[in-house]
């Protein structure tokens, strides 16, 4: 006689070990990031408006609350970048005859263009 | 079986992933840092005449855009991740619709 | 027998009498050189003999004595007990499968899932070559395509690994996906456009939320959560081909 037990799945399960924590987080860090980029659209449509539109939003950057949540916002965009990154090489796999191009060198790769989008980025607004 | 038109979604995820991957974490230092430290001091006349470019234009308008679409896409999933797989249509269609809804805000600042 | 002695704490279950599983504790005699596996078996040697579970080869490649130890999925035979003595090992049948008996698990499901992508060389309707030409000739380059994704052993590690199988149970999983991959990817094969109706559907690759514990737990390094997203760009490009207007039907 056969009479299966199947196990209730648990609500919590992604609180059950540190690798499912960290997925959470790094599927979370896409919320952090969106709000920034709504936070970016913000500061444009500032800047469009005009001088003091632009300078009364840079003040309020100043606010301590402020930093600490581009603080947060930071480590998660950071997070999201190197769980991206790092992912990539099962993502893409790229061949050179039996050869698969080694996962450092895919993976490196996009530090590299992370790296030169960023310096470029910091001398175009810098100015 | 059929095959799924998730494509379309997950294409819009992984763009907006590779985007903001690249770009948001020194967007975030100059915004949430370096221009209300001081680190740099860029004129209002210069950043006027950046937004008013058409590739930042272009650029501001992906990034929201693709930005919104990788969120809707994992926060879509999330939910499901935890137990709510009953509200799979009503969940979809608030995140997608919301990144739909936000790049459309998007566009109508950048180009009004 | 040595003096020293480890503990298992095992989950038990007698579908006859038991409304659900609880744990059972074993002392047992601690050894250098014995897996966890070696000690199941001492108790049913010497313990108790009704302990039910699976097992055959001991050396990695039968795949069949998967269970969770401390929550984790391994092959029991290649995990020693020095990794965690003193401290009790917890022995549980494979995750998100039904439980048979103690630690045998239900697995129809996998089978029906690892048959719907049909894992093996298809060809054309009048395309099979006459056995008197001879063998499929593949290159080095066209064995190394899927050679990665052919070393599986059907152990369902990964399946116990990938919290999705557990939520959506119609989820065609990652061995699966993988070894539909394998033959995906096979240059004498021509049946891709079949496995994809499986592969590419909603229960397929589109299912997976890329965790990627499947590939960590995989005792033979396939990577299923590799060929997963790598099925997902493939999937995608078709996808978006099948617009173009010259794109055939």
């Amino acid at each position: 006689m056969s009479k299966p037990y199947t196990p209730p799945m648990p609500r919590n399960w992604w609180n059950t070990n540190s690798a499912f924590r960290l997925f959470m987080l790094r599927e979370l860090s896409s919320v952090f990031v969106a709000l920034f980029v709504l936070e970016l659209l913000c500061f444009v449509s500032q800047v469009r408006r005009g001088d003091e539109a632009m300078n009364e939003f840079v003040k309020s950057l100043k606010h301590p609350l402020f930093m600490l949540w581009h603080a947060i916002v930071l480590g998660f965009a950071l997070l999201h970048s190197i769980t991206w990154f790092n992912l990539t090489p099962k993502v893409m796999v790229i061949r050179r005859g039996e050869e698969r191009v080694p996962d450092v060198l895919v993976a490196g790769s996009n530090y590299v263009a992370c790296l030169v989008v960023s310096v470029v980025l910091w001398w175009i607004v810098g100015g | 079986m059929a095959k799924s038109n998730e494509p379309i979604v997950w294409s819009l995820f992984s763009a907006g992933g590779v985007l903001t991957a690249l770009a948001a974490p020194v967007l975030i230092l100059l915004l949430g840092f370096a221009i209300p430290l001081g680190w740099i001091n860029p004129t209002f006349e210069h950043l006027s005449s950046l937004v008013a470019h058409p590739l930042t234009q272009l650029v501001v308008v992906a990034l929201v855009s693709l930005g919104l679409f990788h969120w809707a896409h994992r926060f879509r999933f999330t939910l499901i991740d935890l137990g709510l797989h009953s509200l799979e249509t009503v969940i979809a269609v608030a995140c997608y619709g919301g990144a739909i809804v936000g790049s459309g805000v998007a566009i109508y600042v950048i180009w009004r | 027998m040595p003096d020293e002695t480890t503990t298992l704490e095992i989950l038990r279950y007698h579908p006859e009498t038991d409304k659900e599983p609880s744990f059972q504790t074993f002392e047992v005699p601690y050894r250098d050189d014995w897996v966890v596996l070696d000690a199941i078996n001492w108790i049913k040697e010497y313990v108790d003999g009704t302990l039910t579970y699976r097992w055959s080869c001991r050396m990695g490649v039968c795949g069949s004595c998967g269970m969770m130890v401390n929550g984790t999925p391994r092959l029991t035979c290649a995990v020693f007990l020095n990794e965690f003595h003193p401290d009790p090992i917890r022995i549980e049948p494979l995750a998100y499968f039904p439980i048979e008996r103690d630690l045998v698990t239900v697995m129809d499901s996998f089978m029906e899932k690892l048959e719907s992508v049909k894992p093996w060389l298809i060809r054309n309707e009048g395309e099979e070559k006459p056995l008197e030409e001879g063998e499929y000739l593949q290159s080095p380059a066209q064995l190394a395509r899927y050679k990665q994704f052919s070393m599986c052993i059907n152990c369902m590690l990964c399946y116990a690994a990938c919290p999705v199988t557990g939520l959506e149970s119609e989820f065609i999983g990652p061995a699966a996906i993988a070894l539909g991959m394998r033959y995906n990817h096979d240059s004498r094969d021509q049946g891709r456009e079949q496995r994809q109706e499986v592969l590419a559907s909603d229960d397929g690759i589109w299912k997976c939320t890329f965790v990627g514990e499947c590939s960590e737990v995989c005792p033979k390094n396939v990577d299923p959560a590799g060929a997963i997203q790598q099925a997902k760009v493939e999937s995608t490009i078709d996808w978006y081909t099948s617009l173009l207007p010259w794109a055939k039907k």
